[in-house]
């Protein structure tokens, strides 16, 4: 069975006078361990297809099954409790909590899963010390580079043992060293740990990561190679 | 769910970010309770002082007085037409089962003089149960007795401020005073029983038999009359009843007919005493509910800055719900906050007010009065006022939809 399973997805925003097609008519299926790097010009879905895939929003029509689950039919709390078990974000601007320590912030995912505070400080120590960060447990994300950030975001991505990493231009906002920095963690989180990652970019070096590349154009997917 | 000391430790957090916002908010709570705190303080301080000046008067007193107080045609005011007996006081005794004791009086005010020194004071004649109708006892001293009130003796009981007046650091007892110039011995002085309901010294007093008063010093054109009859009912439930027996039997023996009017009048002063008291109840509910005021409005004052707080951290609610953050988790995470708000401020307002109301019966000589039940109460509002006012807050944060808190700019 396919961990995500897309039939026929469009999403419309009803801007009042105008409407905008953002997806249309979008189907694919990803499988558990894939490493998907997701193409296309500015404005042609690829935000609005991540955060549907994320439980973020809804389709305006369409299936989504995640798991074998449609996640149609679940509720608010559902899809916050999906999100906190089977997926990972990494955002282009890191979104971190701010004025919060940079352990703080990957224990947030084992919070909402109800986890002793014990139990949450060595989960999150783990996962730090995996993104490279052993000695920054204690730094503000102020205190800290992009890079540093966006791997701190990693790791609150990996830290509840999530099976899918979504990463919507994860380098976009950093230097090309700190770029293949932090697409050689992910490729190694692929390849180690069997987390499927799909990832957001327009620039082709950081697609090559990529073993599968879909390229969306105008909403709708127009090449899957 | 989240467990609740950590979203504590987040609120706390929240707070210090914003110092001032936070101080200013928790203004209006601290005010608002320490408002409440002070004011309930004032209103039962005024309730105790009456409920003090209730029992220093005595408890389930009537009081009979010569002359009508009824409404209509051409009447003496009360007290002016004699026609109260010393017999009267004595078939009310006799003949009312729910009287328990009767003490007649009649007197005026007269100047004293014991040696050098002079004072002038109101002089009670009464019988010896006085003392019982009102609930009062002796420092130092006897009762005069029914022997001394038979003989009309010339000895007298003194209140506690005349003694000051007059004797100093004087042992009274024994000494002897001449009121009019006629000379009595002391043979009591009266416990202190301080201020009347009605402000007056109650202190400022001195009992001698009644015969003596009407023979020696009052002499008056109607020989054993009397202005006032006190009489002690056996019970506050009896009081309705004795107000009804002594009426009766004074129409039957002053022979007034069906449709006459009375030529007395029986006044319940516990009954207008508890009105009194009943009066400070009323002012005590209404400085509390005044103040109560203040303290809903420092609560909107939360609710304003709760709701500013949610649309800041629109992101931060986004990243929340994106990591796996419930509806309940959000909405315990404002209220909480909102909560952690007004309960400092009700507690810095405890502090506050109970200071405050310290410093006003030391400044100004007002009693106040501030019960741990007004302090649980303020403390108990406080934290509602939070709840209450951080609900709206805390539901609109758990009602943004992921995406568009995340992308919330
Ligand atoms: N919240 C929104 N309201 C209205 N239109 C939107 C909204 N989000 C995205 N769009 C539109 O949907 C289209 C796709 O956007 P997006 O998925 O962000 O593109 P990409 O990430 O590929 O640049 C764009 O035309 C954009 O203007
Ligand atoms: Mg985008």
């Amino acid at each position: 069975m396919a961990l995500i399973d897309i039939r026929n997805i469009c999403k419309t925003y009803d801007l009042g006078d105008v409407k905008v097609n953002a997806l249309c008519g979008v189907s694919t299926v990803i499988d558990k361990g894939e490493f998907v790097a997701i193409m296309g010009p500015s404005g042609s879905g690829k935000s609005t297809f991540m955060n549907i895939l994320g439980c973020l929003d809804t389709p305006t029509t369409g299936k989504y099954l995640l798991d074998g689950v449609d996640v149609e039919g679940l509720s608010r709390d559902d899809l916050a409790e999906l999100r906190n078990k089977k997926i990972g974000f990494i955002f282009q601007g890191f979104n971190l909590l701010s004025r919060t320590s940079a352990i703080e912030n990957v224990e947030l995912p084992l919070i909402y899963a109800g986890m002793s505070s014990r139990q949450r400080r060595d989960l999150a120590r783990q996962a730090l010390d995996r993104v490279g960060l052993a000695n920054r447990y204690n730094h503000l994300p102020n205190q800290l580079s992009g890079g540093q950030q966006q791997r701190v975001a990693i790791a609150r991505a990996l830290v509840n043992n999530a099976e899918i990493i979504l990463a919507d231009e994860p380098t976009g906002n950093l230097d090309t060293k700190t770029s293949v920095e932090i697409m050689e963690l992910l490729v190694t989180l692929n390849q180690q740990s069997g987390i499927t990652i799909i990832l957001v970019t327009h620039e082709p070096d950081i697609a090559l990561y990529g073993r599968r590349k879909i390229r969306f154009l105008d909403g709708s997917i127009v090449e899957d190679v | 769910m989240i467990n609740i000391s950590l979203t504590i430790r987040i609120a706390l957090r929240a707070i210090k970010v914003n110092k001032m916002r936070s101080a200013l908010t928790m203004l209006g709570i601290i005010i608002g309770v320490s408002a409440v705190i002070t004011m309930v303080a004032v209103g039962s301080g005024a309730k105790q002082r009456i409920a003090e000046q209730i029992s220093s008067v005595g408890s389930n007193l009537l009081m009979i007085l010569s002359g009508t107080t009824t409404p209509g045609g051409v009447r003496m005011g009360m007290g002016t037409q004699p026609t109260l007996t010393f017999g009267d006081a004595q078939a009310i005794q006799r003949e009312c089962p729910s009287v328990q004791y009767v003490a007649p009086t009649h007197g005026g005010a007269a100047q004293v003089i014991y040696g050098n020194q002079n004072w002038s004071t109101g002089i009670t004649g009464t019988t010896p149960d006085m003392l019982y109708v009102r609930d009062w006892g002796l420092v130092s001293g006897r009762n005069f007795t029914d022997d001394d009130v038979r003989s009309a003796a010339k000895v007298c009981l003194l209140g506690k401020t005349v003694v000051d007046n007059l004797f100093g650091s004087v042992n009274p007892i024994g000494e002897v005073v001449r009121i009019k110039k006629v000379p009595f011995t002391v043979i009591g002085v009266l416990e202190s029983k301080g201020q009347s309901p009605t402000g007056q010294d109650q202190d400022d007093v001195i009992y001698i038999p009644i015969t003596t008063s009407q023979k020696k010093i009052f002499g008056t054109q109607f020989p054993g009359m009397v202005r006032i009859i006190m009489v002690k009912a056996r019970s506050t439930e009896e009081l309705s009843s004795a107000e009804k027996e002594i009426t009766e039997l004074l129409r039957q023996r002053h022979r007034i007919g069906p449709k006459q009017e009375n030529d007395f009048t029986v006044r319940n002063l516990t009954q207008m005493m508890e009105a009194q008291e009943q009066s400070a109840n009323v002012m005590t509910l209404l400085l509390g509910a005044i103040a109560s005021v203040s303290l809903v409005v420092g609560g909107i004052g939360i609710m304003n800055i709760m709701l500013v707080s949610v649309t800041e951290r629109t992101r931060e609610i986004g990243i929340r719900m994106a990591v796996g953050a419930k509806t309940w988790d959000i909405r315990l995470q404002f209220i909480i906050e909102a909560l952690t708000l007004s309960m400092i401020g009700g507690i810095i307002g405890i502090i506050f007010g109970v200071a405050v109301s310290e410093a006003l019966s030391y400044f100004s000589g007002w009693k106040t009065l501030i019960s741990p039940f007004s302090i649980a109460l303020a403390f108990c509002f406080s934290a509602f006022v939070g709840v209450f006012f951080g609900f709206y807050p805390a539901y609109k944060a758990s009602m943004l939809k992921p995406i568009e808190a995340l992308r919330y700019e």
